[in-house]
């Protein structure tokens, strides 16, 4: 009974906030994201290496004390070169996605509100789009554009816009249905702040789930791209190039291929954890 | 079922003409004259060049080529490699026997998998055995495929030498070696699918077994095993099939970093091949056909989607 009244007069930004802490999967993800995003911000000072020194001396040496993931093909420390690999992958992670979110939110929005053919326009493009599987569609972009880190980000932000595109247009169309949204436009309000002010806001919870999942699926896009050659040009570290180089001596020398595949496994793993556990945390319906 | 058929087509249509100038747009992004390329150890000679231009018709308007594009595309024209010196639509027409058969494995595995996995998550929900249904399918979906890929020619092939690690036999020839190099990069992409049929087959059986007739029918002493398959798992297996057939379009995606890495010669293999040769006519065809695959996917999940489902029938 008391926590039932505790409950209600608590704000739902609260709320939600407080069922997140609970979800321990959750926290998991969020306490691993933190290690990568330090990992990558402090790479030059924690590396214990310079991830671009060669030495002919100690080429393709097992993990031991002084190279804990070993040494590649080109006697570069491999740990080093993880760490700042996680620059490569967190970043285009982040980035694409905050592109595809910033094409496809106001897109989406302009085609809930406006309706008719402005809307059949954008949501037939999104259509198209959607009908181009994401990966083969980001390996096309990416080869049109030429081999690039930003080249593979925008390939990337553009293949996942019509995403953002969708979830911003059906949530413009629900909230137009809505009273709050009627009782602003019979007080005069013009279109646009209705779309920032009264629908934004209430998009926001699910665009917060729907980045935290596209970023693990970019960050996969990444390491993709790049194991193609299409992303991270070398000798600078990216976990997709080096698991691509690390093919060729798969009988040799295995670490090549455990680690950096390792890293991009653990921290697309923690992204969706960190996503399904936020959309526990917001999602209304749930009681706990 | 006649006026759903015409109402759906009327929005294939717009998307596919949609779809055509973006796949044509996708050649104006190319860094570079294409000329220049082609022209190869002749690109100084002005008059190659020119000849070329006139050829590709890259000389004229933009909208004069799209349509020619168009006009080809239509009668099945989808260009000519640039490397290969093949039509681009018979190259494509070769590679896509060895990626279908690739896809059809993995797509059984994916099914035997995650179905059974979903119903057996929802029947013992929030079950230690249900949580480590859902750990084990957000591991798979985590996972990304060409590293699962490398992990597994490490274990089975260099440690283990089960199987062997690359190549490939068609299925005619010797349908046992064929399976023996086929069944890790199945294994691989089938994961995969297996994790989101799981997924969504658990969510829609927990809906299923939440309704109204499920109640009925264990009021009325029907046997559990019996509610769970013949009342819930129908109603819940709807939206499974038509889900199922617009994964098994995404195979032929996840196929392009498999094959590349178990060299095998397939739809996937020709995507890689193309972008690393530069050879771009290739690249845009298979993003065309994939499109194209994807979209007739997703018009019989519809029509699926009404043949299992009484309620649309009347629709």
């Amino acid at each position: 009974m008391s926590t039932a009244l505790a409950e209600a007069g608590e704000s739902p930004g609260r709320r939600a906030l407080r069922r997140f802490m609970r979800h321990r999967l959750a926290m998991f993800g969020l306490i691993v994201v933190t290690i990568f995003v330090m990992a990558a911000v402090l790479a030059p000072w924690i590396a214990s290496h310079d991830p671009l020194e060669t030495s002919w001396s100690r080429l393709r040496q097992a993990p031991s004390w002084t190279h804990p993931f070993g040494t590649d093909e080109n006697g570069r420390d491999v740990l080093s070169r993880v760490l700042f690999g996680a620059r490569a992958s967190l970043m285009a992670g982040v980035v694409a996605v905050l592109g595809a979110a910033l094409i496809g939110v106001p897109v989406g929005l302009v085609a809930g509100l406006a309706k008719g053919w402005v809307d059949a326009v954008i949501s037939r493009i999104s259509d198209a789009m959607l009908s181009i599987p994401f990966l083969i569609l980001a390996i096309a972009l990416a080869a049109f554009l030429g081999p690039a880190l930003e080249n593979a980000m925008l390939a990337i932000a553009i293949s996942i816009s019509p995403v953002f595109v969708r979830l911003a247009r059906g949530m413009a169309l629900e909230a137009t249905g809505t009273d709050w949204v009627e009782a602003a436009r019979a007080l005069g309000n013009p279109p646009w702040r209705i779309a920032v002010l009264h629908v934004l806001p209430n998009i926001l919870p699910p665009l917060l789930v729907q980045g935290t999942l596209a970023i693990a699926e970019a960050i996969i896009a990444e390491a993709s791209l790049s194991f193609l050659g299409l992303g991270q040009q070398p000798p600078a570290p990216s976990w997709g190039s080096m698991l691509n180089s690390a093919q060729r001596f798969i009988e040799a020398a295995p670490w090549l291929a455990i680690f950096p595949g390792l890293a991009i496994f653990v921290v697309v793993l923690a992204f969706n954890l960190l996503g399904d556990g936020l959309r526990d945390a917001l999602d209304p319906r749930e009681s706990r | 079922m006649a006026a759903f058929l015409l109402r759906r087509l009327g929005q294939v249509i717009p998307t596919l003409l949609i779809l055509s100038v973006l796949v044509f747009a996708l050649q104006q992004l190319m860094p570079g004259d294409p000329a220049l390329i082609l022209a190869g150890e002749e690109r100084g000679d002005p008059e190659v060049l020119a000849q070329i231009r006139s050829e590709l018709l890259l000389d004229r308007p933009l909208v004069e080529q799209y349509l020619h594009w168009l006009w080809r595309v239509l009668h099945g024209d989808f260009g000519f490699s640039w490397r290969i010196r093949l039509p681009v639509a018979e190259l494509i027409l070769s590679k896509l026997p060895v990626t279908f058969q690739l896809a059809s494995m993995s797509f059984v595995i994916g099914v035997a998998l995650g179905v059974p996995l979903g119903v057996l998550s929802a029947v013992w929900k929030d079950r230690p055995s249900d949580w480590v249904i859902n750990g084990v399918a957000l591991f798979g979906i985590s996972m990304p495929n060409f590293w699962l890929g490398i992990m597994m020619i490490l274990l089975f092939s260099v440690q283990l030498g089960w199987l062997p690690p690359s190549g490939y036999v068609p299925l005619w020839e010797d349908p046992v070696q064929s399976l023996a190099t086929t069944i890790m990069p199945a294994f691989v992409l089938g994961t995969g699918v297996a994790s989101i049929l799981m997924r969504h087959t658990r969510a829609a059986m927990l809906s299923a077994l939440s309704q109204d007739y499920v109640r009925t029918a264990r009021a009325k002493g029907v046997a559990e095993r019996r509610v769970v398959f013949r009342h819930a798992l129908r109603n819940a297996l709807i939206p499974v099939v038509t889900l199922g057939t617009v994964e098994f379009g995404k195979l032929l995606a996840g196929a392009v970093l498999t094959e590349q890495i178990f060299t095998i010669p397939g739809f996937g293999k020709l995507v890689v091949d193309a972008v690393f040769n530069r050879d771009y006519p290739v690249v845009q065809g298979v993003v065309l056909a994939t499109a194209l695959i994807f979209v007739t996917l997703s018009l019989i999940a519809d029509l699926l989607y009404m043949a299992i489902n009484p309620r649309m029938r009347q629709a």
